[in-house]
């Protein structure tokens, strides 16, 4: 048994009166690809925000590659190497590729306690080859984000996250709202993950999808994991059931 | 060819300074040639830093997505917080550096209760724009100071260059224009301001300290308020109680007219420059053309409606030129 790559112990959450989660404990090794589902209001964006940062658990523990850590911001996030793809505030669509792949970790030329010039060069070529290494194929890192369809847009912050050698993704709802040619482009980078060796968490209200890229299916109902299975011994009706 | 048409198409300074030449050609020909002699472009040059100091630092901040309404009374308060230390005895470079200290202090609680409150910065501003103006007319205590003769004020306001064509005070400006345009296009610091205006979850996503961004960039909009207020005292010889009132809003119009989007994210510092050269053109031209002078404010108010309309236009039409992104 391989040691987890995060590991969620009795994660707790409070809003106000609701108690959003229940002691929830979660432990994924490397390489895995989990696909998360539940309903509105189960708890999944919930875990998922507090592992990327975006918020904290009132109670519990998050391990990372075996020790205790304490992710308060999505910066302490990304700095262990968990990036997070949302369903659409990933990007700033006003601004052009290569500055969108690289908001926060600029490359610098010239700099003085984190503040400097920007290697425009740099960023340019370095965006060229993020791109194509997730086999999107974008003829120039300039366009701005805005003008790419919504499957691009979940293209290039996968490559983001592959650039920047992320050892666990997590993409919330990455196919909301994309049709179906579209879906199957983000499914075609999900997989591709998974050849790469990358950790995921995928979380969908579309269980075809989940079953289609995961190996392993963790539903959540009112707070709880309520199954959890590799995907090869459950099926679609099983996860409908208990949700 | 296409795309670099819908590269400049897209650039969105383009509307004002096709604007800009367009009113530099009419006034030229109606004031028969005087409007670019050598005298009248002194005239110009020499008001153009003070509006265009404010322009610079609306610009930044409304591309960080936020507002700044009480540019106008720091304009104020800056130099006279300064001349009222220096009556009470405090050297010049001390005098100077606490009224620098008040503007940072004032973009810093405009920063403060608009992010810790979370309320619109339109509305913090508005309140500070009566406050400042109020602090500035009590300081002075009704009766503006005398500036004292040994300041050296030639470092502002004293004729420099080829045929004395401009003011020091525009070589800081083109100074600070530059290095605001580099802050803004080529540092990552710039690079934060315009995604955090562009679309704050993103930018919040990707670790950005959203709030100290916005902050900074209040900050710099109040100093650069303040020096442009200080550069107008020392051209006149006095800190009156009164200047800069609607300065703000002709540094709206000109960072507009530049092309600024309202809502943030989109704007570039040369546009802001474009639009307050824009403003001192139309000034300068009317009374030269020998309309009446009170058709200014008419004038600048259509050109940031039109300028915008253009500017959506423009943008319009960069989006149906159909140059393939992906291949």
């Amino acid at each position: 048994m391989t040691s987890p790559i995060i590991s969620c112990q009795k994660i707790e959450k409070w809003y106000s009166g609701v108690h959003a989660l229940k002691q929830v404990s979660l432990d994924i090794v490397p390489g895995e690809a989990v696909g998360l589902v539940g309903d509105n209001g189960a708890g999944k964006s919930t875990l998922i925000n507090i592992i990327s940062g975006v918020q904290t658990a009132d109670a519990g523990e998050v391990h990372f590659e075996g020790r205790p850590v304490s992710i308060r911001s999505p910066r302490d996030a990304m700095d262990l190497g968990i990036e997070t793809i949302y369903q659409y505030n990933s990007m700033v669509p006003s601004m052009s590729i290569a500055r969108n792949l690289f908001i926060g970790r600029e490359p610098l030329r010239l700099g003085v306690m984190g503040f400097g010039l920007i290697d425009l060069k740099k960023m340019r070529q370095e965006s060229v080859r993020a791109i194509a290494d997730v086999d999107l194929h974008l003829r120039t890192p300039d366009a701005l984000v805005g003008e790419l369809s919504g499957g691009q847009r979940q293209g290039v912050a996968i490559a983001r996250a592959m650039y920047f050698k992320s050892k666990l993704m997590i993409l919330d709802e990455p196919t909301n709202h994309l049709s179906v040619k579209e879906t199957n482009k983000v499914l075609g980078f999900v997989q591709s993950l998974k050849e790469q060796g990358i950790t995921s968490i995928f979380i969908s209200h579309n269980i075809h999808h989940v079953f289609e890229c995961c190996d392993r299916i963790v539903a959540m109902a009112r707070g709880e994991i309520v199954l959890d299975k590799p995907a090869s011994e459950t099926n679609m009706d099983e996860v409908l059931d208990v949700l | 060819m296409k795309r670099l048409l819908k590269i400049y198409l897209e650039k969105p300074e383009l509307a004002g300074l096709v604007l800009l030449v367009i009113l530099i050609a009419v006034f030229q020909v109606k004031s028969d040639g005087i409007f670019l002699g050598q005298q009248n472009l002194r005239g110009i040059l020499g008001l153009l830093p003070e509006t265009g100091l404010i322009a610079i630092g609306v610009t930044l901040l409304m591309i960080s997505g936020e507002f700044d309404l009480s540019v106008g009374s720091v304009f104020a308060l800056m130099p006279m917080s300064m001349a009222i230390a220096m009556t009470h005895g405090v050297p010049f470079v001390p005098a100077m550096m606490l009224g620098f200290a008040v503007c940072l202090a004032i973009g810093f609680i405009n920063g403060y209760i608009t992010l810790t409150f979370n309320i619109p910065s339109f509305i913090t501003t508005l309140g500070m724009l009566f406050m400042a103006r109020s602090m500035t007319v009590v300081i002075s205590g009704g009766f503006p100071p005398l500036l004292s003769s040994d300041i050296p004020t030639w470092l502002f306001t004293s004729y420099v260059g080829p045929g004395e064509l401009f003011r020091m005070s525009f070589l800081w400006f083109l100074v600070v224009g530059i290095l605001a345009g580099l802050l803004l296009a080529r540092t990552n610091f710039g690079n934060w301001i315009t995604a955090v205006g562009g679309f704050q979850q993103a930018a919040a996503a990707t670790g950005i300290p959203v709030k100290r961004v916005k902050m900074v960039s209040f900050m710099l909009c109040s100093v650069l308020a303040g020096f442009a207020g200080m550069i107008q005292v020392f051209r006149l010889g006095s800190p009156l109680p009164s200047i800069g009132e609607g300065l703000e809003l002709q540094a709206v119009a000109a960072a507009v007219i530049g092309g600024t989007a309202l809502t943030g994210g989109i704007g570039t510092i040369l546009g802001g420059v474009l639009g307050a050269l824009l403003i001192r053109v139309i000034d300068n031209g009317l009374v030269l053309t020998q309309v009446d002078a009170n058709w200014f404010k008419f004038a600048v108010g259509f050109l940031t409606i039109f300028a915008v309309v253009a500017n959506a236009w423009l943008r319009a039409r960069a989006k149906r030129i159909k140059v393939e992104i992906s291949s």
